[in-house]
């Protein structure tokens, strides 16, 4: 017979559910309430300052997707769209990607140009640590857009040991 | 050892939007790894990616060490006449890839 706390299958997974769930809705509380770029960490910050100057960076027109839940922080699938007509006068010139918790705030800087028809890119990124994730736009009128999603993930990528 | 698999439609219309899907094998060696002996692993990784549309750049990335191993990107472009696309991937200790793929245009 099972003892009543013995770490049953079904128990376990009823926990494991339990927390994943939770984290996920932890996770996605952040995206609703948008932090100013001003609140991330100093070297995320300083690089974003070295793309963007002096302009304000405004939240809007990007959307960022990346799963909120990531079990396997070696390949996390990213797409990034701006909302923009793409004609020769309104186009989206540049779109760069920052994170808060890898050891290098780099992610990508992706170029495009009127020829592209849709500003929308994709890729597969590296995420060490559950963060904040953060995509900004150049648009040819010089302005700045930006948006932002929180990631948690399980197991982190970059600084393991390698066999 | 290096090879590139390229996604490109072959026939388009004039004005359509077409998606081109690009993957680069690579190991993307970060840079921030450890042996077990303590030694840091050498970075290796893709620094740069462009694509040409019949010689006019029409979309280049800088990448960085958290792209993950085997870049995979894709991006847009305006079908505007039948002709050729040139991929370029430029990386660490010398790398240097190229590879093609066409379109016809009506």
């Amino acid at each position: 017979m099972l003892k009543p706390n013995a770490p049953t299958r079904r128990r376990f997974l009823g926990d494991f559910l339990g927390l994943a769930g939770s984290a996920a809705a932890a996770g996605a509380i952040p995206v609703i309430s948008l932090r100013p770029v001003a609140a991330t960490p100093d070297t995320m910050a300083s690089a974003i300052r070295t793309v963007v100057g002096t302009a304000t960076v405004q939240v809007g027109k990007v959307k960022l997707e990346i799963p909120p839940l990531v079990e396997n922080g070696n390949t996390v699938p990213m797409n990034v769209s701006v909302a923009s007509p793409m004609t020769a006068n309104d186009y989206v010139k540049s779109i760069h990607v920052f994170n808060e918790k890898n050891p290098q705030p780099n992610v990508g800087n992706f170029h495009l140009g009127p020829r592209a028809g849709r500003a929308q890119v994709s890729t597969r990124i590296r995420l060490a640590d559950s963060q904040k994730i953060i995509a900004i736009a150049r648009l040819s009128d010089g302005s700045f857009w930006s948006a932002s999603t929180e990631v948690v993930v399980t197991l982190a990528a970059c600084t393991e040991e390698v066999m | 050892m290096a090879a590139a698999l390229i996604n490109v439609p072959k026939k388009a219309r004039r004005g359509d939007i077409i998606e081109i899907k690009t993957l680069m094998s690579h190991i993307m060696e970060t840079g921030y790894r450890h042996t077990a002996s303590g030694q840091v692993v050498p970075r290796d990784i893709i620094t740069s990616f462009s694509c040409r549309y019949n010689g006019e750049e029409i979309f280049r990335a800088d990448l960085f060490p958290a792209i993950a191993a085997n870049p995979f990107i894709s991006f847009f472009t305006i079908a505007t006449e039948s002709g050729k696309f040139d991929f370029e991937w430029i990386g660490d200790n010398g790398f240097s890839e190229t590879a093609s793929a066409s379109i016809s245009v009506e």
